[in-house]
């Protein structure tokens, strides 16, 4: 019991935080005599939950969901291998299709035979040769380093955070902000209405 | 001609938002456009939805991807034989309430014709995309705008109603809250928001108390939003405040629109397997669902407005359904799809009725209805047609649906389910007998008349505009057209039941 009762806490506190928020907020809506409370009550409710969304995509040593670049000062420093031959390509994007040809053939592993793509692909450019040369080379270059460090700077997804609870709760917020300024609205045509905002007060004026 | 076929379940939903966009745009320059542009838009509207169901029933089932992304990662629509009826007696609903609002919203809502209609066309926006979604997180966001335009649309009439709608409001975003909860735990358990992606990973999951949760958390989100009847307090006062143009709108379309999103929840993303293997609360909901049906039957008598009456009706009906689902039967399930379209009509013809009535009498307490029927000859005929379908008389559509649920409650054993249903008919006939007693046999009462005048010879008829008539005629005719259609109706239905249902 007291085991169980320590490991809620120290683990799932988070957890323990929304039920408490949530319960809050329910109870201001339908214990509270004031509308302004019970409205109050309503987007406290609505953020609990909005809170059990987020502590979903909670991980531990988990960082934000944005990938970073990080070569060795190369600016096509690439990630994975394939992400390498996607940069290299890119440098290349100016000459001809037949460097994709061998960026291509290099994300098969085959270097070798990649060089000699690229070789070709020179011969083909010829006349393009002097201005694409420094990018082929630098493709080149990127693309030996992706393969060298693929295996470890691949995407570990658990490395990052679920960004998709945070992408959905940005509509909820969207939609609880919406519902809160309809309540407020009509509790301001309340209170032309019937000078209060209390409710019984209102009660007792309709029986009138 | 064949790519605007496959674009129609984007129509579907589009041209009611697009054309709440023009309305906005419009208003700005001539407030008189928004009518027009409202009408074009939700006919077009109703078009497609006619087109799109021809299709389905032909060629079945459709997955329409939104801007081509396959659906686990992109957002898709799914239409099949359980909600593209739907869709259309929903966007009919809207085209034919619409066509006869705009001598009551220029009375009611005076100078402010072009919010109402924006609202309105955002209201059957948010029903529409609710029944074509198969996302379980975008049904979140489609129950609120939907929700969110009926509270404004709801606010908006005799003084009490911002304080009735401000309960509503209260109970509704519990509802809803509810059911986004049981989103998350659903997403913690399989990573996913798409309904048929759902489905497939429970299917190999099986039951988890993670699932569970999930289950009880959407159903109870779902059955407070439907007005089931514990929960349906809110419902009489909202309902009977609001301006009759909104009420004949939104009655129809709301909680027959939870009652389907129940029936999706329990078929598609939870098989029938896991629903209906639930130890006793199958059979406790059909028991409530019973208790729903009489005694907010009871209520009904009691009340002496007659949209408060209709009101108690309407929470009978919602009883009716979720029995009809909870029977775990083929019959049942097929009864409760066909009486959400046929309750829509029968509650618009209703509703349009009374709407025509308070057009001409303001307060509506039925006792004052004395000798009502040789004045407004075809409101009052429409008003009865519509009783008779919802007593359950043969050629009008209520008949069928209810024999269908009768058929599902003996099949499944559950005989308080049908009595239940036989003692709501005659609840029905009570109910409505009294109305035609007093507004047909009793004499129209001396010097009445509303500006002093003398009183005329009582043939002398004092109808609602014929705007309003009209469109009242059309959705009554259209209640005897839907019973002599129930055999295809049905069919369409029946395709679509899993076949794990039996």
């Amino acid at each position: 019991m007291f085991d169980a009762l320590s490991d809620i806490l120290a683990h799932k506190y988070n957890y323990l935080g929304f039920i408490i928020l949530m319960m809050i907020g329910l109870w201001a809506m339908l214990a509270k005599s004031n509308l302004a409370k019970k409205i109050l009550g309503m987007a406290i409710f609505q953020s609990a939950i909005i809170l059990f969304y987020i502590s979903v995509s909670v991980k531990e040593n988990a960082t934000l969901p944005i990938l970073e670049h990080h070569g060795h000062g190369d600016e096509h420093g690439a990630e994975t291998a394939a992400h390498g031959v996607q940069s290299a390509a890119h440098a290349t994007e100016s000459t001809l299709q037949s460097t994709h040809d061998a960026a291509q053939a290099t994300s098969h592993g085959l270097a070798e035979s990649a060089h000699d793509a690229m070789q070709a692909a020179n011969d083909v450019t010829h006349s393009a040769v002097n201005a694409t040369g420094d990018a082929l080379h630098a493709a080149a270059q990127a693309v030996g380093e992706a393969a060298a460090h693929g295996a470890h700077a691949a995407i570990n997804a658990a490395d990052y955070v679920n960004p998709l609870p945070h992408v959905l709760m940005l509509t909820a917020i969207v939609v609880s902000v919406a519902t809160l300024g309809v309540a407020l609205a009509l509790a301001m045509k309340i209170y032309k209405e019937y000078n209060t905002l209390d409710e019984d007060v209102i009660l007792e004026k309709i029986r009138q | 001609m064949s790519s605007l076929t496959q674009q129609l379940p984007a129509l579907v939903v589009g041209l009611p938002f697009f054309s709440a966009m023009a309305v906005t745009l419009l208003t700005w320059r001539n407030r008189d456009a928004a009518f027009p542009v409202a009408l074009i838009g939700l006919a077009l509207c109703a078009a497609a939805s006619l087109a799109l169901s021809i299709h389905i029933a032909t060629d079945g089932p459709v997955i329409y991807r939104m801007g081509g992304w396959e659906p686990p990662m992109g957002i898709s629509f799914y239409v099949d034989g359980l909600n593209v009826l739907v869709l259309a007696i929903i966007s009919f609903v809207a085209l034919v309430n619409l066509s006869g609002t705009r001598p009551a919203v220029r009375l009611e809502y005076a100078g402010k014709d072009g919010s109402f209609y924006t609202l309105y066309l955002l209201c059957v926006t948010g029903h529409l995309g609710m029944v074509i979604t198969s996302d379980v997180f975008n049904l979140y966001v489609l129950i609120e705008i939907a929700a969110l335009s009926g509270y404004a649309l709801l606010g908006w009439g005799s003084s009490r109603a911002p304080l009735s709608t401000l309960n509503y409001l209260f109970i509704g975003v519990i509802g809803a809250s509810f059911y986004l909860l049981g989103v998350g735990f659903l997403y913690i358990q399989t990573g996913s928001l798409n309904m048929l992606d759902i489905a497939g990973i429970i299917q190999i999951l099986g039951v988890t108390p993670t699932l569970t949760a999930a289950f009880g958390l959407i159903m109870s989100g779902i059955l407070i939003k439907m007005a089931f009847f514990p929960a349906h307090g809110w419902l009489p006062n909202a309902y009977c405040h609001a301006g009759s143009p909104a009420v004949s709108l939104i009655a129809p379309m709301t909680t027959k629109v939870m009652v389907y999103v129940m029936v999706r929840m329990m078929l598609t993303v939870f098989s029938p397997k896991l629903v209906f293997d639930r130890g006793l609360l199958p059979d406790l909901m059909v028991l409530m669902a019973s208790a729903a049906i009489v005694i907010c039957g009871l209520m009904a008598l009691s009340a002496k407005n007659l949209k408060r009456m209709l009101t108690y009706v309407l929470i009978t009906e919602v009883g009716y359904m979720v029995g009809g689902a909870w029977l775990g039967n083929r019959a049942g399930m097929t009864g409760t799809v066909l009486h959400v379209v046929n309750d829509a009509a029968m509650t618009l013809t209703m509703f349009m009725a009374v709407g025509c009535l308070s057009y001409k009498f303001g307060k509506l307490d039925y006792k004052k209805l004395q000798g009502v029927f040789p004045k407004m000859p075809f409101t009052m005929s429409a008003f009865v047609l519509g009783a008779i379908a919802m007593i359950g008389v043969p050629p009008t559509c209520g008949f069928f649906s209810k024999w269908y649920l009768i058929l599902g409650g003996l099949e499944a054993g559950h005989i308080e389910f049908v009595v239940a249903l036989i003692l709501s008919s005659l609840i029905n006939v009570v109910l409505f007998f009294k109305v035609f007693e007093i507004g047909f046999f009793e004499p129209w009462p001396e010097g009445t008349d509303s500006h002093g005048h003398p009183h005329r010879p009582a043939i002398a008829m004092r109808e609602a505009p014929a705007s309003m008539v009209a469109p009242l005629v059309v959705s009554a005719l259209a209640l005897v057209g839907l019973g002599l259609m129930n055999s295809k109706l049905v069919a369409i239905i029946e395709n679509a039941l899993p076949a794990s249902l039996y």
